[in-house]
């Protein structure tokens, strides 16, 4: 009874967020309608016992990408951009588009409601916490793609150096 | 009231990826295109969570770790290219970058 309506809650606040993000005119309102919308699905993260990831989303999203999107945001001049027209001209192309999408999406989940219905088996071992498990899995079985994520990570850092740079 | 099954999640998290890919699509700032990238991620994140509980396994929340470290990274690299993009034409909006164009 609680998690339905935690869940409620929580994905008012994440579809809201989108919605005012997609909407909005200027990117600062923008910006913060998406902290809105990561807090929404870092609760849902937690409704579904996923507290690792809630606190990487809490600390690394809204912590760490939303203040890199804001300082850019100071650094470039949007007033001129804020009152010019928000959405190109091939505005109703994508809505049809994204409309088209959404049917499909909505047809496909309704012909496998029934699989979803079973009850997910929790395999959870008693005295043993989300963060245990993950690590146990990430550091044994996905150490290799844990090493090149580090690799990816280095290069996006030097990467993003050079493009800030003022004289490449 | 019906209890949450992972379906619930399914469609909410559909929704959050339709809404992030129509931003997108029509918006014109590239700082708000950038935002909406993170939301679809985000729906993704949403999305394999829900099946990491449904079937039982943790791995599916290691692969939503790997797609926030991809998110990251695109974003520092997206930004640095904004800020690139600003010095030298003036503009954030995507559709007036059409150096290659003829």
């Amino acid at each position: 009874m609680t998690e339905t309506i935690f869940f409620y809650v929580f994905a008012l606040l994440a579809l809201s967020g989108a919605v005012l993000t997609v909407t909005a005119r200027s990117a600062v309102y923008s910006a913060v309608s998406l902290i809105v919308s990561l807090v929404g699905v870092a609760g849902l993260f937690l409704l579904q016992g996923a507290e690792f990831l809630f606190a990487v989303q809490i600390i690394l999203y809204i912590g760490g990408v939303m203040v890199l999107f804001l300082f850019v945001i100071m650094l470039v001049n949007l007033d001129e951009a804020a009152r010019q027209r928000q959405f190109n001209r091939q505005w109703m192309l994508a809505a049809a588009c994204v409309l088209g999408v959404g049917a499909l999406f909505l047809y496909f989940l309704n012909r496998g409601a029934a699989s979803f219905q079973i009850a997910g088996a929790a395999a959870s071992v008693p005295g043993e916490g989300n963060t245990e498990r993950l690590a146990d899995v990430l550091f044994s079985e996905y150490l290799l793609p844990f090493e090149i994520a580090s690799l990816l990570l280095l290069v996006a850092i030097v990467g993003s150096v050079i493009m800030a740079k003022k004289r490449v | 009231m019906h209890p949450i099954t992972t379906a619930h999640y399914l469609v909410l998290s559909a929704a959050l990826l339709l809404i992030g890919t129509l931003g997108v699509l029509t918006r014109r700032n590239i700082v708000i295109i950038l935002m909406s990238i993170e939301l679809i991620l985000n729906a993704v994140n949403l999305n394999l969570i829900a099946f990491s509980k449904h079937l039982g396994q943790v791995s599916g929340q290691i692969f939503a770790i790997f797609v926030i470290v991809v998110a990251v990274g695109e974003a520092a690299v997206g930004l640095g290219i904004l800020i690139a993009l600003f010095r030298n034409k003036e503009t954030v909006h995507a559709d007036e970058v059409d150096l290659l164009k003829w």
